[in-house]
């Protein structure tokens, strides 16, 4: 188990080497979608004949409302060929409502939307045919098996039965689920109905993958397998975007992030360059006393410090002052780490990430 | 804006096609319970009010009543089944089930889903229609090559209640309202359209309105096949039922795509 677990870890890290010096150069960025051979072979039509798009998906100005209640608010960012784009936010940001704009199932109130080069919503159906989906609630039909929803699924796609009988050896590899092939779907575990749903989004071997809240109510160990799947499509040079609200998916996975709050973007970078920007210094989180009192005691040694519920958020530029500070008082804990996308969530709006 | 609606309709004529084999794929599982199911009802309906009834009516419009009955019930039995189908069966593949989202996030059109939805549903209807009908026959209350030639009028009543019941489902917020549509149309319709009494009995200025209902049309086809007798208007019949799988079809297609794609 920990071999298999060092084995994936190490994989992953060349991945994200190659992938990090890929980024410095989008342009020359070629997403290869040949390179899953024994995929359906369909092939990859761009909008101007000959071209690749170095642009999987551009939103551009978008603004929706219901009723009187804006939720998505003048929204701007584009996502490269190949990039693992993440869209982060507290339930409620827009982050599902944007996905279903990019997907053309909802209708931007102004701005522009083009996936591949297809402007959207005007043309999704043709978007579509080069997109795969992994909803945040499991859509799989659960009297069937595991192959037969694969069939299913590959019909939408005009797909005949030998060429989805051809791809489904391949893409139970992709999900793990050799063994599982004549299971019933309401048997499987939340991982493995996860693990389908996003080989199921690959049955039509599209470019771009749209991932809502992939991982989100999986135990880690199945959430670690969801990671270590998208990475290979990522080597693969799928384009991911991602929605959720879990900091270490979007800081294991993403090359760059999107921070949104109330349907408005708060900030956009590289995961890393976003932390040291915002933050660039140790995190010292304190809890089991009065949060005033405890601000106070270590505010001279703080560079910034935030309270949210119990917890003070001291980020200090010299947290040896502060350990010092704190030692020996009673009842008071505290835990020393280095920072992540949620102190600059935190930073940005006053509020923790999580709903 | 209706580019949008013109966008929803069903992309081509094929495309339907995979929706109507994941409802038979999902119903090959459950075949016998689901045949069994939809011709209770409509049996009960039979050998109830026939056997009862017959007694003391005797023979209705030259026929026995229990024959007179049966062809009414081969028309209410597609009926029943094509709208219980869609008001519970559709809605739950468009919301508790989520069957529709996913598939809407392929290059299937909401125009698609409902097409192939509909077919599904006159499937089921005429399914359950020729099984009455094939009691009917072994019983020989009417001849077996009249049910052949009824079998297309069983699928197209089939087609138009599926369409009017769709239009429900697109409105519908919950289950709850399915109960209006069923104890406030579907019922009366069983006893307007001259199912179980001759639509002569009703009174005079009801016969004009009753008249023009889809189970009235449907019967006044499927009755004078299964007992020979002359067809009268025959192409009235068909084409309001026509008219009734048609315009409620697009109608519900664009209340789907406000409800679904706000």
């Amino acid at each position: 188990m920990t071999g298999n677990g060092r084995v994936l870890r190490q994989e992953a890290e060349s991945q994200l080497s190659d992938r990090e010096m890929a980024q410095e150069a989008p342009c020359r960025l070629e997403p290869s979608p040949f390179e899953w051979k024994d995929q359906t072979g369909l092939v990859v039509k761009t909008a101007i004949p000959g071209a690749i798009p170095t642009v999987a998906i551009d939103v551009a100005s978008v603004t929706k409302s219901y009723g009187d209640k804006p939720v998505i608010n003048g929204l701007s960012f584009t996502v490269a060929a190949g990039e693992c784009f993440g869209l982060l936010g507290p339930n409620g940001a827009g982050k599902s409502t944007i996905t279903r704009m990019i997907l053309g199932m909802t209708t931007p109130g102004t701005g522009e939307i083009t996936v591949l080069g297809v402007p959207v919503p005007s043309r999704a159906r043709l978007a579509r045919m080069r997109i795969g989906v992994v909803p945040q609630f499991d859509n799989l039909d659960l009297e069937f098996t595991v192959r037969e929803n694969l069939l299913v699924f590959g019909r939408y796609f005009r797909m005949s039965t030998r060429e989805i009988e051809a791809v489904i050896p391949s893409l139970l590899e992709f999900a793990r689920l050799e063994n599982k092939a004549d299971a019933r779907v309401s048997d499987l575990s939340g991982g493995m109905k996860r693990r389908l749903t996003l080989a199921r989004a690959l049955i039509n071997d599209p470019q771009v993958l749209i991932l809502d809240e992939p991982t989100t109510g999986l135990d880690p160990h199945a959430r670690h397998l969801i990671w270590e799947r998208l990475r290979s499509l990522l080597a693969r040079g799928k384009t991911i975007l991602l929605t959720t609200h879990i900091m270490e998916e979007a800081e294991r996975l993403c090359d760059r992030v999107c921070v949104l709050e109330a349907g408005r973007k708060i900030a956009e970078g590289r995961p890393h360059m976003l932390i040291d920007e915002k933050i660039g210094c140790q995190v010292i989180e304190i809890y089991g006393g009065d949060p005033d009192e405890l601000s106070a005691l270590v505010s001279p040694h703080a560079r910034h410090i935030e309270v949210s519920g119990e917890t003070v958020f001291c980020y200090a530029f010299d947290p040896e002052q502060v350990r010092v500070q704190l030692d020996g008082r009673a009842g008071v804990r505290f835990l020393q780490r280095p920072p992540n996308l949620e102190d600059v969530f935190l930073r940005l709006t006053g509020r923790e990430l999580k709903d | 804006m209706w580019k949008l609606y013109v966008a929803a309709l069903p992309a081509n004529g094929w495309n339907w096609i995979a929706v109507w084999r994941r409802n038979y794929c999902a119903w090959k599982k459950v075949a016998l319970a689901s045949i069994l199911g939809n011709l209770a009802d409509p049996l009960i309906y039979l050998f109830g009010l026939g056997a009862g009834l017959g007694m003391m009516v005797g023979r209705v419009d030259g026929v026995s009543y229990i024959a007179f009955l049966s062809a009414g019930m081969v028309a209410t039995s597609a009926m029943t089944a094509s709208t219980f189908e869609t008001i519970y069966a559709t809605f739950a593949r468009m919301r508790a089930q989520r069957t529709w989202e996913a598939i809407l996030h392929t290059q299937v059109t909401i125009g698609d889903i409902v097409l192939g939805e509909l077919a599904w549903a006159a499937t089921k209807a005429s399914l359950a229609g020729t099984g009455i009908g094939i009691v009917a026959a072994t019983l020989g209350y009417t001849e077996w090559v009249s049910l052949l030639y009824a079998l297309p009028v069983i699928a197209l009543t089939g087609l138009a209640f599926a369409s009017l019941a769709m239009i429900v489902t697109a409105l519908a917020p919950s289950y709850e309202y399915f109960i209006f549509y069923q104890t406030l149309v579907i019922t009366p319709m069983l006893f307007l359209s001259g199912a179980v009494f001759p639509v002569n009995q009703l009174p005079g200025a009801f016969q004009h309105f009753t008249r023009i209902l889809p189970l009235a049309h449907s019967i006044d086809v499927i009755r004078p096949i299964m007992l020979g007798s002359p067809l009268v208007n025959v192409g009235l019949h068909i084409g309001a039922l026509c008219c009734y799988a048609v315009v409620p079809f697009f109608l519900s297609t664009a209340l789907l795509r406000r409800r679904l794609m706000p």
